[in-house]
């Protein structure tokens, strides 16, 4: 079977008519039609024009995948259309070309549509003038306490007086003061004071969301963002409200007051808490992880993802990682610990080897854990971990690579269903060695009990728990933030994520050691980098045929499965 | 001389009317009605088939009747927009939010002739093929709310409303709803989302021009209380002899609010720009002059948000000279006539039709300050010029006449209201909020100067810190 | 208790309800059917009305912390609202306002709704009510009053005084 990778899930749109228009004297087209915030195709409003010809027009409310409010009044442009005659016909300039008929007003460029020849002025005194209108009164009643502020460095009004503010306030009048640190739910914290009142947190958490928790009380300059009082805003998609809020007034409270985003390091990388592969990226300091932020891709997870797949970090910097090879429960080194296995391999008779590996193992790791598999006739499995799903993001499949254990051929439709007959082999004694990548099988039918039975448990972990503890050679692993490698989601999106952060102690990518295990077993010398190794498996596995490394891109590629 | 000339007033106050539908009955009532239901079809010489509805429509076009409610819009224009092709239902709102300061007409026929502009309201809803339809009234007219619930039960106990009225087999209903005490309800689309059960935000435009997106994102018609009256003179009339009251471009009547200084402040209805500005101010049949003794400072001519005429102004306003040529005529603002388009060529408007008249006892500043504070107190908040500038302005303001002003302050608050208006709102409370600071400050600068001086002076003589070394608290809010 | 719904509000809420195609518009007038009976809007209120329109307790909240007419605490028994603005202002307003403060023990400087402390009165400055040319004016809860001299605001404030003694009340 042989399937041709596309980028793209979705067939091609039937072509959109292009049109013609001016941004600031230059001439583009663009097409009349673009997709809105919920994928409908809508008139092309004025600012995803300037943003086709690459100019940027500032903006607060606005935001591509919300519905478009024209609160804040940043993108205010001016604009012309051809002028009509009274015959209905263009009227036009002395050297041919059509004349312009200015407005007289200007118009908020995220909310009007285009028009064939219409011109667009983003650079006129006039509009430089109402940008700086618009800034200073959202500075007026702002506290100005960049010092302190989680925002600084990632804030739009900052961003913005550098281009329209002025050095200083001519305001002399008092602020008007609103509640501070209020505690909107478990994750959130609002600054009411700093809040410019975009409405992009209520739009996102009642039109994505779709948990309407979150309005405005009171009236005019004393309007707020609340919630009801007693009902906190506490949805699994909370924290995107902190992403998208351009200024500091809604700040996460895992991440409050930690630290200075511009020292942050920031790498691309795919969540692992369920099988849908949102996009992240993954911040970091000093090789501590300090907090996952949604990547966009529009393919996969848009601008968003989880509570709960965002703040499943702190498990990668935890004091009793597995950081030392360890055989037979002492202190070793991975030459020796690689030597034995070897050994130990090379001597099973065919059948008596099964091995268990994680689907949170990564597609390269899994693949040559099935050259082990093949070379050894062995038994294989993954153990399903299964929740809830929803309707946003989460998937109700936990482990972020089921596909590509079935697709390496580790573990079959049905995850787990090898299982019983592991154990049976094992209960029975045909079993004798049984390689585990990443789970404690303990909990999934092969108790301490049968795990006893065996000559050579060999078990590569990232945590200790109840099978490395009777493992005669630990093998200490890493999370995904500190090696590269590939998952292929729920729906065939297959991804790459990179290295953010270095592992501690001895620990290793898995995909370098079993490299090495397969070259000792199997002979076969693959590769030493993740590059050629990902080519190699695309090349034998028939669903990933076509694939690269360097072509699977920031985003992925989608594949039959 | 100028004189009143009452349609819609007709029988108010009257000694012996009465706000019940016999009364209304007696007088006439619900004859424009009987009159529009029974328009046949009619064949044009082109061929094509008008249908009632469309005839009517044209009448109010043809009448040439212009909003009553503040913008002075062609209704008919605003009639001729609803999209009828989209398949949903066409709701039509009485707007009835009568909150402009100076205004207190709608107040007079819902008071007291609330069939008048249910008639209305029944003849407009049959035109444009609306089922349903709101009177969105201010929530402080609790009494108004009553007397036309109570009117429409008479209306429909008589088949005016409900279904197949009068056997013609068009149903119609009509809801009260009730604002609870905000101004920017009376914005259309405000108002619209105010009745949707949201808080009234006014909508952007594109995309949500009501015409085509309004209520429940379906054409919606939202029309002035005097407007809807007028579309039943204009049926019992027709659109052509309706129009030939008023002047061109200006037909019809209006009801004038006058309040302030003058001896006889009230509710005088008159041929539209047939009385200037001064005969209503001071002709005994209307204002009756100032008060003894008082000479005219200045007159906000159409509502609160309307810009400030001083007393004494000029004004070059185009006329027509024997020969149809168009020439400039130098007007004082009292010669102004009281219509739609000279008052804005005097770069101001009639806008609610609503004249507050102020005498030289009047300290400009405060007066500035007052109405600074409505708009601070109305502003909706949804977008940032508005939201912030309209309470700034009124700090401000506060501040200029608590003892707290600065010679600068007169310039100070021109730009805090000129990052306001001329589109850079959703809606037109941005120029509502921002025009009279603007007004009030170019044409009585030296007052506003003055003031501010002698805050200055009085504190240099105390020994105050200046008034930019530190910030100045509003006491109030 | 500061809120049960009554069997009449109930009725009279889901009559209001059919004269709307969507539930939602009819929050505003349901929350004057409250008021209207309790005098107030408690949280439990806008939780019921929330449920009773299938809305989210939020959507009611954000529009009962908009309208000044809707109240979120108990207000005095007589509510005396003085408008403010221009015309009236130079009616006398300002003047009528002190009075009712003076008399009642308020701060004429402030602008807000102030209640006496036995409840039986709160007096608030409100903007425009439409009656400019019988300035100034008032309201005493849903009583409208013109051209109101000092003599009359006496008298208004003596026949509630009468009231309450004759009938008494609850702050």
């Amino acid at each position: 079977m042989s399937t041709a990778a596309t980028t793209e899930t979705k067939p091609a749109p039937a072509a959109i008519e292009k049109i013609k228009v001016k941004v600031d004297g230059r001439e583009i087209e663009v097409p009349r039609l673009t997709a809105d915030w919920s994928g409908k195709l809508t008139p092309t409003t004025m600012i995803q024009a300037c943003e086709l010809a690459q100019t940027e027009v500032p903006h607060y409310c606005w935001h591509p995948k919300l519905p478009v409010v024209g609160n804040c009044r940043m993108c205010l442009v001016e604009f012309g259309t051809p002028a009509m005659g009274p015959d209905r016909k263009p009227v036009m300039n002395p050297d041919g070309t059509p004349k312009i008929a200015k407005s007289p007003r200007p118009a908020i460029s995220c909310a009007t549509p285009i028009s064939p020849g219409m011109e667009i002025y983003t650079k006129t005194p006039a509009v430089k003038q109402m940008r700086e209108g618009v800034l200073e009164s959202l500075l007026i009643n702002h506290p100005l306490d960049c010092p302190i502020c989680d925002q600084a460095g990632e804030c739009k009004l900052q961003e913005y007086s550098v281009d329209y503010g002025q050095s200083a306030s001519r305001f002399v009048e008092a602020k008007v003061h609103k509640p501070k640190a209020v505690d909107l739910g478990p994750r959130i914290l609002l600054d009411a004071e700093r809040c410019i009142l975009c409405t992009r947190c209520i739009r996102f958490t009642r039109d994505i969301a779709g948990d309407d928790a979150l309005g405005i009380i009171n009236r005019g300059s004393y309007n707020t963002i609340a919630t009801f009082p007693g009902l906190p805003f506490d949805n699994n998609y909370t924290l995107n409200t902190v992403d998208i809020c351009p200024v500091g007034a809604l700040t996460s409270k895992d991440f409050r007051f930690k630290m200075r985003v511009w020292f942050l390091k920031e790498t691309k990388s795919v969540c692992t808490s369920c099988a849908t592969g949102c996009n992240i990226l993954v911040s970091s300091r000093e090789e501590v992880v300090q907090r996952y932020t949604p990547r966009e891709n529009d393919a996969v997870n848009g601008p968003w993802m989880c509570d709960a797949g965002r703040l499943n970090y702190k498990w990668i910097g935890r004091e009793d990682r597995l950081k030392t090879v360890l055989v037979s429960g002492r202190k070793s080194s991975w030459t020796v610990a690689l030597n034995e296995i070897s050994d130990r391999l090379k001597k099973a008779p065919a059948g008596s080897v099964a091995m268990v590996a994680s689907a949170r193992q990564t597609n390269e790791e899994l693949w040559l854990l099935s050259k082990l598999k093949a070379k050894l006739g062995a038994t294989s499995d993954s153990i399903a971990r299964e929740g809830q799903a929803d309707n946003l993001l989460v998937s109700a499949d936990k482990n972020p690579n089921t596909n590509g254990a079935r697709l390496t051929g580790i573990c079959f439709t049905e995850i787990g269903s090898n299982l019983p007959a592991i154990a049976g082999g094992i209960a029975s004694g045909k079993i004798k060695t049984l390689i585990v990548f990443g789970e404690d099988v303990t909990k999934h039918g092969l108790g301490a009990d049968l795990l006893g039975r065996l000559e050579t448990l060999i078990v590569s972990d990232i945590l200790p728990n109840e099978t490395t503890k009777l493992a005669h050679y630990v093998l200490p692993g890493c999370a995904h933030a500190e090696k590269r490698g590939s998952f292929t989601s729920t729906k065939g999106r297959v991804q790459k994520f990179m290295k953010a952060v270095e592992p501690p102690g001895d620990a290793r990518a898995e995909w370098e050691y079993l490299h090495d295990l397969v070259h000792h077993v199997t002979g076969q010398n693959g590769f030493v980098t993740i590059e050629g190794l990902f080519n190699q498996m695309a090349k034998e596995v028939p669903a990933f045929n076509g694939l690269t490394w360097a072509a699977l891109g920031d985003a992925g590629v989608t594949v039959q499965i | 001389m100028a004189q009143e000339y009452k349609l819609i007033l007709k029988h108010i106050d009257e000694p012996d009317y009465t706000r019940d539908i016999e009364c209304y009955l007696r007088h006439g009532g619900y004859d424009s009605l009987k009159k529009a239901l029974a328009f046949p079809a009619r064949t044009l010489p082109d061929g094509k088939t008008q249908s009632p509805q469309e005839q009517l429509r044209q009448e109010v076009m043809t009448s040439g009747l212009r909003g009553r409610g503040g913008a002075g819009f062609s209704c008919g224009l605003k009639w001729s927009f609803v999209d009828r092709k989209s398949g949903k239902p066409v709701y039509l709102i009485c707007n009835a939010d009568e909150s402009e300061p100076g205004t207190f007409k709608d107040r007079q026929i819902m008071h007291k002739d609330p069939h008048q502009l249910i008639e209305g309201m029944i003849i407009s809803c049959y035109a444009n093929d609306v089922k349903l339809a709101y009177i969105y009234i201010r929530g402080e007219m609790v009494d108004g709310a009553k007397i036309l619930a109570q009117a429409l039960k008479e209306a429909r106990a008589k088949n005016f409303l409900g279904k197949n009225i009068l056997g013609t087999g068009y149903d119609l209903e009509i809801h009260v709803h009730r604002g609870a005490g905000a101004y920017i309800c009376g914005e259309e689309t405000g108002l619209i989302e105010s009745l949707e059960g949201k808080r009234p935000y006014p909508r952007i435009k594109p995309p949500y021009f009501p015409a085509v997106l309004g209520l429940w994102m379906c054409p919606t018609i939202v029309n002035n209380v005097e407007t809807l009256c007028n579309v039943k003179h204009i049926v019992a009339l027709g659109g052509a002899e309706f129009a030939k009251l008023g002047t061109p471009n200006n037909t019809g009547t209006r009801i004038v609010s006058l309040s302030g200084h003058v001896q006889n402040p009230g509710y005088y209805e008159i041929e539209v720009g047939k009385a200037t500005l001064g005969e209503l101010i001071n002709d005994p049949q209307f204002g009756g002059g100032l008060r003894r003794g008082r000479k005219l400072k200045a007159i906000i001519p159409g509502g609160s948000s309307s810009k400030i005429l001083k007393a004494g102004e000029k004004f070059k306003l185009k006329k027509k000279d024997s020969e149809g040529r168009e020439i400039l005529v130098e007007t004082d603002m009292l010669d102004l006539p009281y219509d739609f388009d000279s008052l804005a060529q005097a770069g101001t408007m009639s806008g609610s039709s609503a004249i507050i008249v102020m005498d030289d006892s009047v300290d400009i500043v405060a007066a500035l300050a007052n109405l600074s504070e409505f708009y601070a107190h109305e502003s909706c908040g949804q977008c940032t010029p508005c939201r912030e500038g309209s309470l700034w302005m009124n700090k401000a303001l506060h501040r200029l006449t608590h003892g707290e002003g600065r010679s600068q302050d007169a310039d100070y608050l021109v730009k805090i209201a000129d990052n306001i208006p001329g589109g850079r709102t959703i809606c037109a409370f941005g120029e509502a909020c921002s025009w009279p600071v603007q007004s009030f400050v170019a044409k009585f600068k030296d007052e506003f100067i003055a003031k501010g001086a002698a805050d200055e002076a009085r504190r240099a003589k105390e020994g105050a810190a200046p008034a930019e070394t530190k910030k100045l608290a509003a006491a109030h809010h | 208790m500061s809120f049960t719904a009554t069997k009449e509000l109930e009725a009279e809420v889901d009559e209001l309800i059919t004269h709307y195609p969507v539930k939602r518009a009819a929050s505003l007038m349901v929350l004057h059917a409250i008021q209207e009976k309790f005098g107030w809007i408690s949280s439990e209120a806008v939780q019921w009305t929330a449920k009773k329109l299938e809305l989210q307790p939020i959507n009611v909240f954000e529009i009962l912390t908009f309208y000044p007419m809707l109240r979120q605490q108990p207000m005095g028994k007589y509510q005396i609202k003085v408008c403010r603005t221009l015309s009236c202002a130079l009616g006398g307003a300002y003047e009528l306002h002190k009075h009712f403060c003076d008399k009642l023990g308020l701060d004429a400087h402030k602008h807000g709704a102030q209640t006496t402390k036995d409840g039986k009165f709160t007096v608030e400055f409100v903007e425009c009510l439409a009656s400019c040319g019988t300035a100034p004016v008032i309201m005493c809860n849903d009583a409208f009053y013109e051209d109101v001299s000092h003599e009359e605001a006496d008298e208004i404030l003596r026949g509630a005084n009468a009231m309450v003694a004759r009938h008494g009340f609850e702050p």
